[in-house]
Order: C-alpha cells, then structure tokens, then sequence
C-alpha cells in the first residue's frame, strides 16, 4: 500500500486528526480562530498565483478537503518571512506549519511535481547534503534545466546579465562546477543524515500504525 | 578590554566565490578594528536554510545544525556560536530551541551524532554578529573607532525578515525594529524613514519563483528610492543578493530604472573605521558605491 | 433663623485672583449694585481665617445670604459649606482668570467680566432661600426584590448581608429561573477551561435560611404605590391571597425568556425533534445526568452534533431579535463540551459568523478548540431533516463555499433573549398606528410587571427592544424611576457571571435610595441635594406639561387634577420648572428667578461699544465640568461671554432667552448633553425635553426680527475641554459678524 493509501485507510474522513498526527506542528491547526491576520500578512497572498493564505488552508483542513489542501501548490509559495508567526494573536507556528504541511504532501507523493519551489527545495537539500555545503552554481544550474535541456539554456540565457554581474563581483565562481567547497568529513555526514532519516522513518512509521 | 572570543558560523554562502564573500571581507574588517576574535568552527556544514524542510523533514535538519553545534562545543568550549547569515542564525536558533524542548528529538539528534563520532552535551549559544555588536560591545564601542563619519550619506536601512521575525533583536518591535537605522547612524549616516523596511525580499522565491518575489524587490527598492535613499543597507545575505542583482530584471520588467547600491552594515562600519574600499569588500557589489568607495579612498 | 434676609459678599484675593483683578472695585460693585449689606475681601478666603470669617458674620452679624466671588462652585465645596444659609458662587478662578490672557490690553475686560459675576451672584443669592429638604419622607427599609432567578437571589442576598430586610417575589413555584434549568455553567473561575455546577441550589439554600428573607413563591406584584422610602406593594399569590408590605426601594430581576424557536422552521426547529434551543440542549444533558447525550428522535446517543449561532439573533431583515444576545457563544462552547468531555469522537462543529466570548471566555474558547470542537465560519441557510440525519446547509465563510452541508445527529440553535419587561409604557401612550395593526395584534399584551400607580404608566420605561431604560453609558444601574433598578437580562442581555455583578452593584444603589429618601435628599445625580420643586398651585392652568414631561414619572394628579409631586421619586432635574408655561414651579436655590436675575444683572454696554455680551447657559453635569476644566489648562475664550450654570437643557425656561434678547444680549447659547440614542444626558432625557421645546425658539426670534443665529445650542460631552473654548470663540466671531443686537438701547 502507498503511503497516502495507508493514510487514508487510517484517518478515513478525519483530515484535521491526520494533520495533527502526521504533520510537524499540525497540532496547532485546531487553535486557529479564523481572524484573517495571516492572511493579511503574507508576502505572497499580495500577488497572483498563491491559491490559498494559511487561513483557508486551515479552514480546508478542518473543512476535510484533503485532496485539496495536499496538492495545493499553496504551501510551496511561502517565503519564510515569519510575518504570520508574529501577528496571530493565537499564537500558532504559521510557517512552520506550512512547512510540515508541505514536506507531508510531498512524502505522500501528493505535491505538485512541476512545482517550482518543490523542484528548488529537493534540490537544495540534496545539493547541501553531498558535501556539507551549498554550492550555489550547481544549484542554480539545477534549477534552470528542470524542464530539460533546451529550456534550461533559455533560462539560463535570462539570468546571465545576473550570472555575469556576479561573476564580475567574484560573487560566482565557475570553477565551482569542478567541484567546490566542501566539508572534510563528509562520510559522517552522510552516514549522520541516513541514521536520521532512519530515525525519522521509524517514528512516523509508528505514529502511522498507532 | 579583554578580547571577546567567538565561535565563527560563516555559512555557505559567505564562503570564497560565494554569492556574499564581501560580507566575510567587511565582516573580517570590521571585527579587526572591534577587536573581535572569530574563529571558524572547524569543518561546519550548511544548516539547510529555512527551504530544506521538504526533502529534509525534521530530524535531519536538526540533525545538520547539531553537528555544528558539537563541533563548537568540542573545538572552541565556552565560546557562543556567531553566525552572519540571517538564515543560518535562524535556522541553527530554531533546532536549538527544538532541541532543548523535546528530549525525544535530543536522544534521536544525539544517536544520529554518534554515526559522526560526535555528541553535544549542552548547546552552545547562537547569536547573530549584530547581537555581538549591540549587546556585547555596545554603542558606545561602536562609535568610538569611527573616522570618517559617512556624513551626508542616505540610508535605507532594511531589516528584512530573517534578523528580525521570529525571534528578532531582543528590545526591537517586529514592525519597525530600529536598531539597523542606529547602526547607520552610529557611524555617521543618515536613517531615511520608508515604510518597507522589513518586507520579505521573496526569499528562496527568487531562484523558484522570480516574478513574485521580484515584486516584492520593486516594493522595497521603489519606497527606499521614493523617501530619497542613495543606498540600502541590510544584515542579510538573502536580502542582500536579491535585492541588488534583480534590479536589472524588475526594471525591465516594471520599466523603472533603479540602481541602488545594497550594501551590508559591516561594510559601512569598516569604511567609517578608515578601511579600504578592498576591505570593506566594496569592490564585490554588483552595483557599485561610488559614493563610498570616494569615502574610502579618502587619506 | 431670623426672618430678615440679610445678604454678605466675600471676595477672595488668593490664587493670583487678587493680582489680576481689582478686588477693592469687586466690592464696591457688590455694595452698590449688587446692594448687599455687607461686602469684604479676604487674602485667603477657604483657608480656615477666611471661613471663620463668614461663620463669624452669620452668628454675630445675622448673615443669611452668602455670595462668595472666588474659585468655581465644583471647588473647595468642604470649606464653603453653609447648609443653613443661602449661598452662591461668582466664578472668578476659573470662569475669569483662568480663560483670560494675563495681558495689560486683556485686563479692562477680564475686571468687567469678574464685576458681571458679582453682579449675578448677588442678584442670584437674593432670589435664592437655604433648602429645608423634603418633610415628605419615609421610613421603609425593606428591599422588594421581583423575580428569584439567579439576579434576584443575589440582591436578595446582598441586601440582607448589608443589614437590609429583603421581600423576594416570584412568580413559579420554585427559585432559581432559568440558571436551575441548566446542566452547568460557564465557568467563572479559573482556569475556565470547562463547564462548572451552576451553584443555583446552593443560592437557593442561602435564601431559605435567611431569616431576613421572605420568600412569596407563585406571587406576582399587584400593585405598586408610593415613592421610594414608601413605597406601599401589594403581593398577590396564586391560592388568591393578598399581602401588602411597605417597601423602601425596588429591585427588578424579572430576566428574560429565550426567544421563540417556533419563529425559525427554515432552521429545522418544529420539523425534526432532533432540532433543539440552547434550553432544549440543557434540558437533554440534565437527563443524561453525565452519561451520553440522546437524541430526542430514538432515544440512540448523539454522535455528530452542530450548533446554529446567532439563530433568530442579529437579524438585519426586522424579522428576528437585532441585537446580539452576548452570552449564547460562550453557551454553545460550553454545551459542545457537554459532548467533548464525555466522548471525544463525538463530532461537534460550531457554525458562527463572529464568535463573541467576553469577558474571560477567550480562553474557554481556547480549551474547546483543545478538546477538538470545530469552529467553522459560516451562515447557516437552513436545516433540512432527513432520514436518520439532519443536514445543516451554511455558506462557508471562510471558503466562500455558498453549498456547504454538515450531516449531523443533533442541532442546537443558539436563540438568545428576549426581556421580560413588562408593559412597554410608551407605546401605550401613542395610539396605535393604522394598518400595521396585522403583526401587533398576534402578540399577547405584557403583563405589567410592577403595576406602578405612577399617572405615567404601570412599568419602568424602556429603551429599545423591551430592555429597560437604565442611563446604559454611565449610570448603567439607574432606571428612570427613582428608587426602582432593574438587574441582569431585563436590562440588557447578559450571562450568569455579569447578573450577578449587576445585582450587587444595583443593590447597593437601592441601599442609597432609602436611605436618601429617609433624610429626604435626592438620590443620583443631585444625590443629597435637599431643595425640591414646590409648585404654586394658585396659578396652575392644569396644562399637564410637568407631569407629562417628568422624566421620572414623580408627578401624579391629584382628585382635582392638579399636579401632585412625590418629592422622594424626583431627580431635581428641574425639567418640570422648563416646562411650566405660567412658571409656577420652582425650587429654594434654583428657579426662573435665580436665572433670570442673573441674565438681567449683567451690566450690557451699548450697541458702539464693540463689547458684544453672549449669555450660555451650560448644563451643570457635563458643560459645566467642561468649562472649569477648560479653565484649569488655561484654554482660553472670550470675555463677552457670561456663563450660567443650569441643572439640565430640560430646566431651560423660554423665558430666560426672550428675557435676554430683550435685554440686548447679542447671543445665547446652550450647551447640554447629547440627547437620542446613546443619550448621555444625567436625566436621561432632560436634554431632548429641552432641545425640543426649545426648538420652538426661531419662531420667537423671528418675531423679535432677530437672526435665527443668535440663539445656538450646542451638544457638550465632559471631555471636549478643548473643543467648548474653540466653540465659544467661533461664535462670538459669528456674533461680531452678525453685528450688535438692534435691543441694546431699549
Ligand atoms: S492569524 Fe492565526 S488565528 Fe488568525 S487566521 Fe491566521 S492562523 Fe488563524
Ligand atoms: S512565513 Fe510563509 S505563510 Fe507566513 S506570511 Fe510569510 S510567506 Fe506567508
Ligand atoms: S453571543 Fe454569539 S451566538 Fe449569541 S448573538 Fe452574539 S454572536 Fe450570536
Ligand atoms: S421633572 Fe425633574 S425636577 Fe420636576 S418632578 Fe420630575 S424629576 Fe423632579
Ligand atoms: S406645568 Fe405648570 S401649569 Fe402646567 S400643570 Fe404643571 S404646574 Fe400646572
């Protein structure tokens, strides 16, 4: 069974509970009074594209609209600019919330693939954690080939005004595609994130069965 | 005064050929004239910026700042960590605070440790270098150093998120904090008032999302420009990048015709301190401060 | 005391009043014009040497009249207290010096202005004799409290902890009201985290084992004579017997019924039995007695249950109740615990479209959102019963979902209260208005409550939706019936925990009417005042203006219908002595006389001059205040004016201002509390009598050929200390505008 299957089989109708459970603060969804601050507040709700601010999403929640709320590529606009966190008057982890919600939909596998700042966050991660550090011409050299080979030069074209500003400022280094920065110890790194992610496994393996 | 002694947390994107690398020079600079001794904690790693949640989950993002956490404690004991980066300081404070709260997550951080050879007994402090300025030197040892006053020079002083929400200077008020402003003034600017001094530059947006978060840059930049700043200063490598390097786009875009220098306070500082336009690591803007490199190049 | 009037004038010289003015020319005026028989200045005049020194002139010298040109009458009233004499007050501190610039060009008209005071306070004190207070008192200590809910017993309870005997009516078998309907209440404690016991059998103990408590249970009050201090109530009960008892003041706590859910199929109510009122919820959990909650429809457990706030409530469409009843969120948070607390899985959705949770209920609001009772923003459209469910249909709020539907077990509609008020006496005054007679007629006609033998009516007026008229900005507790309170939801909607504060607070309020009434003094706001109106029935019309317009319902009719003041039931608003056309009623220290020789005293220079003279007339509980504080930030405004203090707009005598027209004056104006709704006038509706009458005063002008302009009237609130001056100032360069008044050479 996958792992949304399983989900579903367990939570049946009962959204609000699986959130609580299996999303990273999702037990502050509950507390929310629908006043409308955060909303009022996102950077992001001020410009096309951003389907839902916090509150709706939470409403939708509590509402039951899994399906929706899962492949909402709402969750993915946020910036992290904490102003939500610091207006609710009740006082509920806003972005982190958001950000559970959005690791949740994508280890469901419900998150929308092409989004963009999913696409952005995997590789990130996956970028910092090869050798330690981030190696920011990789990374962005990932980001403009996304959509394959051709689009990747197009966007790549678009930004060289930006790559060559940059490369002037010694700010870009295009040796860095060799190679790079990189911690010494990179196998305990690596071995210390797998433990992790195994310890992580485990206890939502177990949350998800109890 | 007895030399303060810090746990240096440089972040990678301070790092040579790096987007920020000037902030490290100006930073290096600034601490000379303070001094300030940093020192790097040997071999850190990222600390998966505030965009690693998805693929990373909990654990392993904890798990990442913790490492860095041990490594100061082991190599530099009793020193606080001191980081630059508004991300990395929030993101190494958030697995802090986490860490001390729940002691599932400390027994999981401290197994997945082992794997490294390392362990963490207590975690050490994590300060932003603004903190160490403010609340370790203190105003008047700020301004003491200053000899060439940036007299006549406008300001914007943006705060941006990062320093500021969630956890913020200790004193300052999320919606107007003003502690940028007084650095500036500290060394002989002006402060200009504009009302989107702590707007979010779109963050990580900008590589995923350019058109939203270059909206927001045109806010920023238009209200600094607009109440008659000549250059924008802020404490965040972020901020810093995005708002300097997509001028050129969101003018394209909007059909405006911004260029204004964004610099960082540590560079300001070092140039007020009498350093060289190299070392305040002027030469590394996009946008260049011809205004400050004058000042600079002044005997 | 000596029946020769003879009438002394002290001026003060102290807070800088001797430097600016000249105090020797104040008392030459006194004994000239003001022909006084004795004048003196004193360096000091409420210091202890300064009093000695008037007592002195009264024991030795056979001073009745005191006229003192110092500091406000709101100032130093410990040291110029003369009860046996007369006294009045020239405002010289802060109704002169204190508005005026200390400047050499300011001082000839800063002296006129302070010699125009002493003239008026002489003329004033003349017309004035010292208040011998009321002889018609009485002597009845005891509280009748009406109604034994939770409101009643705990005035009941107040009074005779405080030393007062207490009658308790009520009109069911049983004490305790709708309180001893519920499962439990809303908590009052901390942590108010769930519902508490509604402590009511525990009130109801305490009532029974008071001997100062006499209950009548099955017993309505039929009839209401008297004033407070006196008051004669007779109590009749079901088995048909009768008892009077002598009362001293009345407490009202009659409460509220909950409104009529029969009024709203569209929500289910009627149709399924499934369907319930907040009452009807309490009445379910009280036969659960703590097991699970059953449906009335088969008797199975409840397993979903969403509650309709605001049903019937809010209704901008005059079908339902307007107003929000303040108490029924906190009262479905509670019931929705009911479910909570006993079994978690029961789903239990709150549907509101603004969730209000006063006072401490934030954080009862908080623990039901942690026991996982869902709060959903929305409007409920309707209720349809199906087979086995009902089906809530709501327009999603938040989701802008106009077709959302909850299928739930049990619905509770969240109906509020409707007072229990009695006759709503002002409708009974207008005759009834044809064609709308269809809806009005269906309604059963209230029963009067207190059946008050009062010429206005058998119950205590009301102000809006049947609540009881009760001063609800300051004076939340006083009704416009002296001596009679109305406490908890007939008042205004309230929860238990507000009741309760409401009957100790009103409680205590009726202790001061007794005994206020016993010394034969007015209660709120001339509390202690003893002069009362006096009529001169010899030249009474019988026109009926007084006893229509008292605010307060003192004014009965006498055999020959002439009108018969009950002292103990009025206020001293003076509204009565306003209204009366032939001007036979006035009090020993306030009447047309005292004002009017006042207005006529004023020295007013001729039409070349360029001294205009503007007479205000300024209500004493708020413009009054207004001004003297205006005087102490030293904001100043201008010397042509001269200042009246009056005890309401409603006390305004026409007389006065045709008076002062003919007498030259270039402008009047009167300043008085903002009348209508959110009315903040002491006398609740003293200022509109007054605004009224005095509306008739263009015509008046118009006769006198005068610009309708020179007669102004102006709404003051006690806080506009900077707005009065800059109101004054502009009007008297109206005035200069306007030019002089044509009357100054008759
Ligand atoms: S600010 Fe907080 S309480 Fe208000 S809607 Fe947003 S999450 Fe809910
Ligand atoms: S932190 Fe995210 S959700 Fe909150 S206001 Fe910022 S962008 Fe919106
Ligand atoms: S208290 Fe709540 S349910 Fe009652 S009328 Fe007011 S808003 Fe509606
Ligand atoms: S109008 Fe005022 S003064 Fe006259 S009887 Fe009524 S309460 Fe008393
Ligand atoms: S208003 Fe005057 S004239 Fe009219 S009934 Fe009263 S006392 Fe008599």
């Amino acid at each position: 069974m996958s792992a949304n299957a399983q989900m579903v089989a367990k939570y049946k109708n009962n959204f609000l509970k699986e959130v609580q459970e299996q999303v990273e603060m999702g037990e502050w969804v509950k507390m929310c009074m629908q006043c409308g601050v955060c909303s009022g507040s996102c950077p992001t709700n001020f410009h096309p594209g951003w389907e839902h601010p916090p509150q709706e999403i939470f409403m939708m929640i509590r509402a039951g609209k899994r399906e929706e709320v899962l492949t909402s590529p709402s969750m993915w606009m946020c910036t992290s600019c904490y102003n939500c966190i610091v207006r609710c008057p009740r006082k509920l982890p806003i972005t982190h919330i958001m950000h559970g919600l959005a690791n949740y939909a994508h280890r469901l596998g419900m998150a929308p693939k092409m989004q963009p700042t999913r696409h952005f966050a995997k590789l990130f991660w996956n970028n910092c954690v090869k050798t330690g550090r981030v190696n920011e011409l990789k990374l962005s050299m990932g980001l403009y080939f996304k959509d394959g080979f051709g689009q990747g030069i197009k966007n790549g074209m678009a930004m060289k005004d930006v790559a060559l500003g940059l490369l002037k400022a010694k700010r870009l280094n295009p040796f860095e595609m060799l190679g790079g920065h990189k911690c010494k110890d990179q196998n305990g790194i690596h071995a210390m994130l797998k433990k992790a992610r195994e310890l992580e496994e485990k206890r939502k393996a177990i949350k998800a069965a109890a | 005064m007895a030399k303060k002694e810090y746990a240096f947390y440089p972040g990678c994107s301070s790092q040579k050929g790096a987007s920020a690398s000037n902030y490290l020079t100006s930073v290096n600079a600034m601490c000379k004239t303070l001094d300030v001794k940093m020192t790097e904690i040997p071999d850190w790693n990222c600390c998966s910026a505030s965009i690693g949640y998805a693929e990373g989950g909990e654990l392993p993002r904890h798990v990442l700042n913790a490492r860095n956490f041990a490594l100061a404690e082991k190599h530099l004991p009793g020193q606080d960590i001191v980081a630059t980066c508004a991300a990395c300081w929030l993101g190494a404070r958030e697995s802090k605070e986490r860490l001390e709260h729940s002691s599932v997550l400390l027994q999981d951080t401290q197994e997945a440790l082992n794997e490294a050879g390392l362990n963490i007994r207590a975690i050490p402090e994590v300060r932003h270098m603004v903190e160490v300025l403010i609340e370790d030197l203190g105003w008047d040892a700020l301004s003491a150093p200053v000899k060439k006053p940036l007299e006549g020079l406008k300001f914007a002083g943006y705060v941006g998120c990062q320093t500021n929400r969630p956890f913020g200077i200790v004193g300052e008020n999320f919606e107007n904090p003003m502690y940028l402003d007084k650095l500036i003034e500290t060394v002989g600017g002006e402060a200009v008032p504009y009302d989107q001094k702590v707007t979010c530059c779109g963050g990580a947006l900008a590589f995923s999302e350019p058109d939203k978060a270059q909206a927001q840059i045109k806010d920023i930049v238009e209200s600094a420009y607009d109440h008659g700043a000549e250059m924008i200063v802020t404490p965040c490598p972020l901020c810093q990048a995005n708002v300097e390097i997509y001028q050129g786009h969101v003018n394209k875009k909007y059909g405006t015709k911004f260029h204004i220098p964004v610099l960082y306070y540590s560079q300001l500082m070092t140039v007020a301190y009498g350093g060289s336009a190299k070392e305040a690591g002027l030469d590394g803007q996009v946008i260049k401060a011809p205004k400050l490199e004058a000042i600079a190049g002044k005997k | 005391m000596s029946a020769e009037k003879k009438v002394a004038a002290y001026i003060c010289k102290g807070c800088g009043l001797g430097e600016r003015l000249d105090a020797d020319a104040l008392v030459n005026v006194a004994q000239k014009e003001g022909k006084v028989q004795l004048a003196r200045s004193h360096d000091l005049l409420c210091s202890a040497e300064g009093v000695d020194l008037i007592k002195n002139d009264v024991a030795n010298e056979g001073v009745t009249h005191i006229m003192i040109g110092a500091c406000s009458r709101r100032a130093k009233t410990e040291a110029f207290y003369f009860p046996q004499n007369a006294v009045a007050r020239a405002n010289l501190r802060e109704g002169v010096i204190w508005i005026r610039p200390d400047t050499e060009e300011a001082r000839e008209t800063t002296q006129e202005m302070a010699e125009d005071y002493i003239r008026m306070g002489c003329a004033e004190v003349k017309a004035m004799s010292a208040p011998a207070g009321n002889p018609n008192t009485g002597s009845a200590r005891t509280l009748l409290v009406v109604g034994g809910g939770v409101s009643g017993m705990t005035a009941a309870l107040e009074a005779s902890r405080t030393g007062y005997p207490v009658v308790l009516v009520e009109k069911s078998g049983q004490l305790g009201g709708w309180a001893a309907k519920l499962w439990k209440r809303i908590p009052v404690h901390e942590p108010f985290k769930a519902p508490a016991g509604t402590g009511v059998a525990d009130l109801v103990a305490q009532i029974q084992a008071d001997p100062n408590i006499k209950v009548y249970l099955n017993a309505t009050v039929t009839k209401t004579d008297g004033a407070p201090g006196r008051f004669e109530v007779q109590i009749a009960t079901e088995s048909g017997s009768v008892a009077t008892e002598d009362i001293g003041a009345i407490i009202q706590a009659t409460g509220s019924e909950p409104y009529d859910a029969n009024k709203l199929p569209e929500l289910g109510y009627g149709k399924s039995p499934d369907v319930v009122d907040q009452a009807g919820l309490e009445a379910l959990a009280r036969a659960a007695n703590g097991g699970p909650i059953l449906k009335p429809s088969d008797g199975k457990p409840v397993r979903s249950v969403a509650f309709v706030q605001c049903a019937g409530q809010r209704d901008a469409d005059g079908q339902h109740l307007p107003y929000c009843s303040g108490y029924c969120c906190n009262a479905s948070i509670k019931q929705a615990m009911y479910f909570k607390d006993g079994n978690p899985d029961i789903d239990t959705t709150i549907l509101f479209t603004d969730l209000r949770t006063p006072g401490n209920g934030e954080d009862f609001y908080r623990s039901a959102q942690e026991k996982g009772v869902i709060f959903s923003k929305g409007k409920v459209a309707s209720v349809s019963p199906g087979a086995g469910a009902l089906t809530v249909n709501f327009h999603d709020l938040i989701l802008d979902d106009k077709d959302a539907k909850l299928e739930v077990d049990l619905v509770v509609l969240a109906t509020g209260q409707v007072p229990n008020s009695g006759v709503d006496i002002e409708a009974l005054s207008k005759p009834p208005v044809e064609g709308e007679g269809g809806e009005a007629t269906v309604e059963a006609k209230p029963i009067s409550i207190l059946n008050l033998q009062y010429r206005q009516g058998p119950d205590v007026p009301q102000l809006k939706w049947g609540f009881t008229d009760s001063h609800f900005i300051c004076f939340p507790y006083e009704t416009r019936r002296t001596g009679i309170y109305t406490v908890g939801p007939v008042r205004r909607p309230m929860d238990m925990a507000q009741a309760r504060e409401d009957a100790t607070g009103a409680t205590l309020k009726a202790i001061q009417a007794i005994e206020n009434a016993q010394l034969g003094r007015a209660a709120h706001p001339r509390s202690g005042d003893l002069s009362f109106p006096k009529v001169r029935l010899e030249g009474c019309t019988q026109c009926k203006r007084c006893t229509v317009e008292c605010p307060f319902g003192a004014i009965d009719e006498d055999e020959k219908r002439f009108p018969l003041f009950n002292e103990s039931r009025c206020r001293r608003c003076g509204t009565c002595m306003g209204a009366c056309p032939v001007r036979v009623i006035s009090f020993e220290n306030y009447s047309v006389d005292t004002v009017g020789s006042q207005i006529k005293a004023v020295d007013i220079p001729d039409e070349f001059s360029e001294k205009p003279r503007i007479l205000i007339l300024a209500c004493e509980n708020d413009a009054y205040p207004a001004l003297d504080m205006a005087g102490m930030q030293h904001n100043e405004y201008s010397a042509f004016v001269r200042i009246v203090p009056i005890r309401c707009l409603g006390s305004v005598n026409t007389i006065w201002i045709t008076d002062a027209l003919n007498a030259g004056y270039d402008g009047v104006m009167l300043m008085g509390c903002k009348h209508g709704e959110n009315y903040q006038c002491h006398f609740v509706k003293g200022s509109e009598l007054g605004r009224y009458r005095l509306s008739k005063i263009d015509d008046t002008l118009k006769n006198l050929n005068l610009e309708t302009d020179r007669v102004r009237d102006l709404e003051v609130a006690i806080t506009d200390i900077e707005h009065v001056p800059a109101m004054i100032n502009q009007y008297a360069e109206r005035i200069v505008e306007m030019g002089m008044s044509p009357f100054k050479s008759f």
